[in-house]
């Protein structure tokens, strides 16, 4: 038999919420509880409620009223879009959709009791739960570096006040000062991101401070668009930006907040502003429910976003070990959608069709200077695989790069909306 | 415009009768079998973090490399020649090549007669892409996966989409497109008519229409797919 949404509109309502406890299937309303509140999780909730017309109660539980969305705090950096425009809330999922959301932090999961503890001291109940928390950094990545002295070394790699305050250093620089960024190992958060925000930063230096330098040190040997990049920093930036890779060092990185040294393979340098991007791992509360691996992310099952480690749980995003797939918002909302109706699915029988993921991730590198990659997924037997993509070209010329920047302020708005409503 | 419609309509007609288009997902080959295929060029190849050249150049991160372009390798004129001209090693380059290496490159240096068998070649090729940026890694890294490849059949423009299917895959769509019919830097989807809406889709699988994002969105839905989008999009608000 297949329910759709409109045998559900208002019989769910009617039958209200059981707080106390989960439901088996087909008595009360089902839950769902989220954790995390980002281009996951979020998008989970929008379309679990949209789609469901109040069959499922759908619990929300983010710390943070507003959200400031990762993508797009380049830009921010760059001085192309104000904080006020990248900051999101919580307020039409509750309104429009009747989404339950918790400001509150998860901080355990019992899965035999399928139950979540806040740190408020309320624990919740759930029929599923779909955990999306974002990346944490790996304790020890960079030697020095820990989030006491995150004021001094900003990582921003989480938007918000970390944003404002770097965007606030690297305008304060010295005249003809340094920026340095310690760039992270593979796997992480937005393969072309740091590379976007060199590319900002310069812009920003180009303007303010056209003697400044900027020192990229990498541990990896490539990186995304990475022919794009340096195409575009010899022409918008010349002489502005030096990168130093494993070869020489750049895998052997530690630093010294104090004296605002970063020694590379033993060298001390001394720079001005310096950006720390350590290592990842899945947000904090995946290990503690014992949902990651040894690499420190989350297996799923391919075709449903699945824990393979849990069968009542969904895993999305960045916490995720998801084959061939970026980690991106783009990639954890195509993700959510699948999760999405697998819960649906699971819960009041909805359809369930055959899932397809997607991805494209868009930088600027100067001013409409857009470049875009994106690919197309689809789950194998043993992994998420890419089976077909585009990246843009060198040397494409200025009205396709006007185009593409364009383009991206379009994805951001869809997104936003297809995200928080 | 129009003439490209004209020209989509003309072969999705003209079409061979093609069976159901399923959307599926399959492996290059087996890289476990590759391995053992693999002995063909170890001799003259090394593969690996610390693979070096040898009478051969070194294959690691061969996928994606512009021909002839490892520092410092003695290639002959005409692989030279070629990387030059832009062969790139893909899937597609780097199978031609090893199903008769002159054919591709008329004056190369390897001295191997071509694997024959084209499920070898897969599995070689599934062994080889191991040793190549991860796609996770480097989004604009070489798949690892092949897509069915969907053909158009004659009743195409006849199918009676599932709005219910197009409702789910419409999820795609709306993460750049938005819903209630904005056009900021990206167009409008909403309230097409069902067949200008099929038509548009299939000329974007076919490459007659440009923009790499829709011809990438659109390449891997099948004629039912695209059926049912366009019957969820058509009714979207009415």
């Amino acid at each position: 038999m297949s329910l759709n949404r409109r045998s559900f509109l208002g019989t769910g309502l009617a039958l209200g919420a059981a707080l106390s406890a989960p439901s088996a299937l087909g008595q009360a309303r089902p839950r769902v509880v989220i954790v995390g509140g980002g281009a996951g999780g979020a998008t989970a909730a929008r379309y679990i409620a949209k789609d469901s017309g109040g069959a499922i109660d759908v619990v929300l539980i983010e710390p943070g009223k507003t959200y400031y969305t990762c993508f797009f705090s380049n830009l921010y950096l760059g001085g192309f879009r104000d904080l006020a425009s990248i900051a999101h809330d919580y307020g039409r999922l509750a309104s429009q959709y009747g989404i339950n959301v918790i400001h509150d932090l998860a901080v355990d999961i019992d899965r035999e009791a399928r139950s979540v503890a806040l740190a408020s001291g309320h624990a919740l109940g759930y029929d599923r739960l779909i955990v999306s928390p974002g990346i944490d950094f790996v304790d020890g990545a960079v030697p020095g570096w820990d989030l006491t002295v995150q004021n001094r070394m900003p990582h921003a790699w989480k938007a918000g006040s970390q944003t404002q305050l770097l965007k606030a250093q690297i305008e304060a620089m010295r005249e003809g000062g340094v920026f340095c960024m310690v760039a992270p190992p593979d796997p992480y958060r937005c393969p072309p991101g740091p590379y976007e925000r060199i590319s900002m930063v310069a812009h920003v230096l180009k303007e303010r401070n056209p003697t400044a330098k900027i020192l990229i040190v990498d541990p990896k040997e490539k990186f995304s668009k990475q022919a794009l990049f340096e195409e575009g920093w010899g022409r918008h930036y010349p002489g502005m930006i030096e990168r130093i890779g494993p070869d020489f060092g750049a895998a052997n990185v530690e630093v010294r907040p104090d004296s605002m040294e970063v020694v590379i393979d033993g060298t001390p340098e001394t720079v001005d502003v310096c950006n720390v991007i350590p290592a990842q791992k899945a947000g904090h509360i995946a290990g503690i429910a014992g949902l990651a691996n040894d690499s420190g992310f989350c297996p799923i099952v391919p075709g449903t976003m699945q824990s393979r480690i849990d069968e009542n749980i969904y895993i999305l995003g960045d916490a995720t070990i998801a084959g061939d797939m970026p980690k991106s918002a783009f990639s954890a909302n195509s993700q959510a959608k699948v999760a999405a109706m697998q819960v649906r699915a699971a819960l009041i029988g909805a359809r369930a069709f055959p899932a397809k993921y997607s991805n494209t991730c868009w930088s600027l590198i100067d001013t409409g200077d857009g470049v875009k990659v994106g690919a197309s997924y689809q789950a194998a037997e043993d992994k998420i695989a890419k089976v077909d993509g585009f990246v843009s070209q060198t040397g494409e010329d200025a009205a396709l790069r006007k185009a593409t920047f364009e383009e991206s302020l379009g994805w951001y708005a869809g997104i936003t909306a297809d995200i928080f409503g | 415009m129009r003439e490209e419609l004209s020209l989509v309509l003309a072969l999705a007609l003209g079409g061979a009768g093609a069976g159901r288009a399923e959307t599926h997902v399959e492996a290059i080959g087996d890289p476990v079998r590759g391995a053992e295929i693999w002995v063909y060029c170890s001799g003259c190849h090394e593969i690996g973090p610390e693979a070096q050249a040898s009478i051969g150049p070194p294959l690691t991160g061969l996928f994606g490399r512009r021909a002839a372009t490892v520092a410092g390798f003695p290639y002959s004129r005409s692989m030279q020649r070629a990387g030059q001209d832009g062969l790139t090693w893909t899937f597609e380059t780097l199978d031609a090549y090893l199903e008769n290496p002159v054919v591709l490159v008329s004056g190369t240096r390897m001295s191997f007669p071509g694997l024959e068998d084209a499920g070898e070649r897969a599995d070689l090729l599934a062994f080889l892409r191991q040793y190549s940026d991860k796609p996770s890694n480097i989004p604009e890294a070489a798949p690892t996966a092949r897509a069915g490849d969907p053909e158009l059949s004659e009743a195409t423009l006849a199918l009676a989409g599932d709005p219910g299917w197009g409702e789910y895959l419409s999820s795609e769509c709306t993460t750049c497109h938005q819903r209630d019919g904005s056009d900021q830097g990206i167009p409008s989807i909403t309230l097409w008519p069902e067949r200008k809406f099929v038509l548009a889709m299939h000329a974007y699988k076919q490459h007659l229409r440009p923009h790499p994002v829709m011809q990438m969105m659109a390449g891997r839905l099948s004629d039912e797919e695209i059926a049912a989008l366009a019957a969820y999009f058509g009714a979207l608000g009415l």
